[in-house]
């Protein structure tokens, strides 16, 4: 019974970081958990800038923005561009990702950019809000589609890594920590059991 | 020179030095307490603890640039952003891995103290009697009767909050109030409880984190932040606890940056008369003299400088004529367990406040009271029921207003546990000098040989299957069992390099730490356990140090070292 469970339970190192994370109270690995199977293939010093230091353009950056902020808009609370969303996937895409990530990231957003033209003949920064929204829950069946079927060695798709870094970016922001969730640095005490109301937000955890 | 001499000297300021320390200068000895790191003060050197997480620029991540630099420490979790600076440097102090063996170490005042996962368990007969009863390496010199006044004492002292559960395994101590179990795992406690007949108990973990005020220290304040270093003092560590205690009495002297390369021994006498120190500022050695010496420089290191002292009469070093020094390396094996969904009505409007430092934690129950497995010794669980964060959402479908909006809530009560096992000593599994490779100070290093054989193997099966056994009887949802691979180390538990014994022909160390072959040597790190227990393993070198450090005054005062 429980020995058959363990071929389908078997876990990805991916995934065994997220939960060592969680463990020690870290949220903030998930952006590197995208490519850690390919960091044991890849010797780390043969990583690096994909194109001479020079990974996202300003236009790319507004582009991450505007993609962040479809994935989390502004609601009650402020939104992934509000955030600083576009510029932190930037930074961690260069400082984080290996090379191989990198290209597989790059490409991805000119693939995004691309769909977007063929299928409204616009700009993704230009197009309506509906039309973003539209494109990007495309983009999100077919990565979520890919990630449960894809072998474990095969690299993430870029939908992935794009909302990854962007639930990331925004729920370990300060807009994130203290707006859309509630923070107390020092809470001083454990309830073990509090009554819950749906609707009311998560206490977020100081590390 | 005066100022070289001193009542005792103490290598290494972790757990055990800090001790060790605390416990000779209370008992009126002038001692000096080295350590080769930097020094770290309490609260004013815990530059992180009150930063907001969003302040890391990568938010508590790794960077490409990390990752080359520590080559060992990447491949677990201490490799982050948050507190990087108290993990030793990969490069500064390499080692050599005949098999891989994960080796995470803090080189600072304090050492792992300020890292540590603070659980804190009792070792009992089951584990004392253990080796004897099977046959299995040598047996301990000491039971449980032995350490257990020292267990009272050492648990009043650190602040370990615990429940009495009244456990032969796990036996009760000195605990201030349990952290309570949440309202799902205590659910999820009473089933398994009732489903195993008692034999098989969920109870809240004991741990290192006070629940009620000690002198110069504040309760824990429910951060969870303990690895950045407690502005409160909520957890043990050496700054927090020993190291002032030690300092009050005024007989104190750190030296921080100071490396003990060597013990100078005294053939004629039998002793270690002196110890030589490395400036690791500036690679001056100086060295002085105590007619106490306590080794708690962490295992491998402890037996690393054994071997490299006395080594005119033994080649192999200072106890290695038991043909055992550096041999017997152990660890705890874990990254294997199971986990599900807590779906109960009853749950969904429940919630919880602050962020408890522990969870919960499963005793042995393999191999003992009638049950008997195909493998020896057995394991324990550390695990935790929460409800969902954020990160839930990664995996799953979504995007847009309603799925922010539902991600900022609380998810679905998750509940896992993952087993911590007991490795098996083995004469097989040692460590020795490497003589082709010099660290940073020109040292030669250590080369690691070590592996877990068929009865962790064996075990493992159990370890995954048995909790998602537990989970499916307290009515746990989509139960699933992982085991994410283990190499010897990653459980930052090092154990054995100079075990203790009964008998100088096979074992380093006697029933009172001291080394057969230099008695004013007391070794108390990780390096004397004969076996590993599956505990976590720090308590019992704070009682066994305070215990030998009262054995050292006595014989001291007796003329004997």
């Amino acid at each position: 019974m429980a020995a058959d469970r363990q071929q389908s339970g078997l876990i990805t190192r991916r995934e065994a970081i997220l939960r060592v994370s969680a463990v020690f109270g870290g949220a903030a690995i998930v952006g590197q958990s995208v490519m850690l199977a390919g960091c044991a293939a890849q010797p780390a010093s043969e990583t690096g800038k994909a194109n001479g230091g020079a990974l996202f353009r300003q236009s790319d950056i507004e582009l991450l923005d505007e993609v962040a902020d479809t994935i989390l808009p502004e609601t009650s609370t402020p939104g992934a561009k509000a955030a600083g969303v576009g510029p932190f996937i930037a930074m961690m895409v260069d400082d984080v990702y290996n090379e191989n990530d990198q290209q597989i990231f790059i490409a991805g957003i000119k693939d995004l950019q691309s769909r977007c033209l063929r299928r409204y003949g616009a700009h993704f920064q230009i197009v309506t809000a509906a039309q973003q929204l539209d494109l990007l829950e495309r983009l999100d069946a077919e990565q979520h589609q890919y990630m449960e079927s894809r072998d474990d060695d095969a690299p993430a798709h870029y939908f992935r890594m794009l909302k990854e870094l962007t639930l990331l970016g925004y729920f370990t922001s300060e807009i994130g920590y203290t707006q859309a969730m509630r923070y107390v640095e020092t809470p001083g005490r454990y309830d073990p059991c509090v009554p819950y109301t749906n609707g009311e937000k998560s206490w977020a955890p100081h590390a | 020179m005066a100022t070289d001499t001193y009542d005792a000297i103490v290598v290494g300021s972790g757990i055990s030095g800090g001790w060790a320390a605390k416990e000779l200068t209370e008992k009126g000895l002038n001692v000096l307490l080295l350590e080769r790191g930097k020094n770290v003060e309490h609260i004013k050197d815990y530059v992180n603890a009150r930063k907001a997480p969003w302040e890391y620029k990568h938010r508590g991540g790794r960077t490409r640039a990390m990752e080359e630099t520590y080559p060992v420490l990447k491949r677990d979790y201490p490799l982050n952003e948050k507190n990087l600076d108290w993990w030793a440097s990969d490069q500064d102090s390499p080692y050599t891995e005949i098999k891989r063996f994960d080796w995470y170490r803090g080189y600072q005042v304090g050492g792992r103290s300020l890292l540590w996962g603070r659980h804190s368990y009792r070792l009992s007969d089951l584990d004392f009697e253990a080796n004897a009863r099977d046959g299995i390496a040598v047996d301990w010199p000491i039971r449980y009767a032995d350490v257990a006044p020292w267990y009272d004492y050492v648990e009043r002292h650190a602040g370990i909050s615990g429940s009495l559960e009244n456990m032969p395994q796990l036996p009760d101590g000195q605990f201030q109030p349990a952290m309570p179990l949440n309202c799902g795992e205590e659910l999820v406690a009473g089933r398994v409880a009732s489903h195993f007949d008692g034999r098989r108990r969920l109870i809240p973990g004991r741990v290192a984190n006070a629940t009620r005020p000690l002198p110069g220290r504040s309760p824990c304040q429910y951060r969870n932040a303990c690895w950045l270093g407690c502005p409160y003092g909520g957890y043990f560590s050496t700054q927090s606890s020993t190291l002032p205690a030690a300092m009050a009495t005024g007989r104190l002297t750190l030296m921080p940056f100071s490396i003990v390369t060597e013990l100078g021994y005294d053939r004629d006498k039998k002793r270690v008369s002196s110890v030589r120190v490395m400036d690791a500022a500036t690679e001056k050695t100086t060295e002085f003299s105590a007619p106490v010496v306590f080794l708690c420089a962490s295992a491998l290191n402890s037996a690393w400088l054994l071997m490299r002292s006395a080594t005119d009469v033994w080649p192999d070093g200072l106890g290695s004529s038991s043909g055992e020094l550096g041999h017997n390396l152990m660890d705890h094996h874990f990254r294997v367990g199971a986990r599900g969904m807590l779906r109960e009505e009853s749950l969904d409007d429940k919630y919880y406040f602050g962020a408890k430092p522990v969870g919960f934690y499963i005793p042995r129950y393999r191999n003992m009271r009638g049950d008997k497995r195909d493998y020896l010794r057995g394991f324990g669980y550390q695990g935790s029921a929460n409800r969902q964060d954020w990160q839930r959402a990664v995996r799953e479908l979504g995007i847009g207003a309603n799925f922010k909006d539902k991600l900022a809530q609380p998810g679905e009560w998750s509940i896992g546990a993952t087993a911590f096992g007991e490795m098996l000593p083995s004469h097989d599994n040692k460590i020795g000098i490497d003589a082709t490779r010099t660290d940073k100070w020109g040292q030669p290093v250590l080369k690691v040989d070590c592996k877990t054989g068929d009865n962790e193997a064996l075990m493992r099966i159990d370890m995954a299957n048995d909790m998602a056994e537990m989970l499916d009887a307290a009515g746990v949802a989509e139960v699933s069992t992982y085991d994410d691979e283990y190499f010897p180390g990653m459980g930052i538990h090092e154990m054995g390099t100079a075990r203790m014994g009964r008998d100088r022909r096979t074992s380093v160390l006697n029933r009172w730490n001291q080394v057969w072959d230099a008695p004013n040597v007391f070794v108390t790190d990780g390096a004397c356990m004969t076996s590993a227990a599956c505990q976590n393993p720090s308590l019992t070198y704070m009682a066994l140090t305070a215990r030998a450090a009262d054995y050292a005054v006595q014989e001291l005062k007796r003329g004997n070292l």
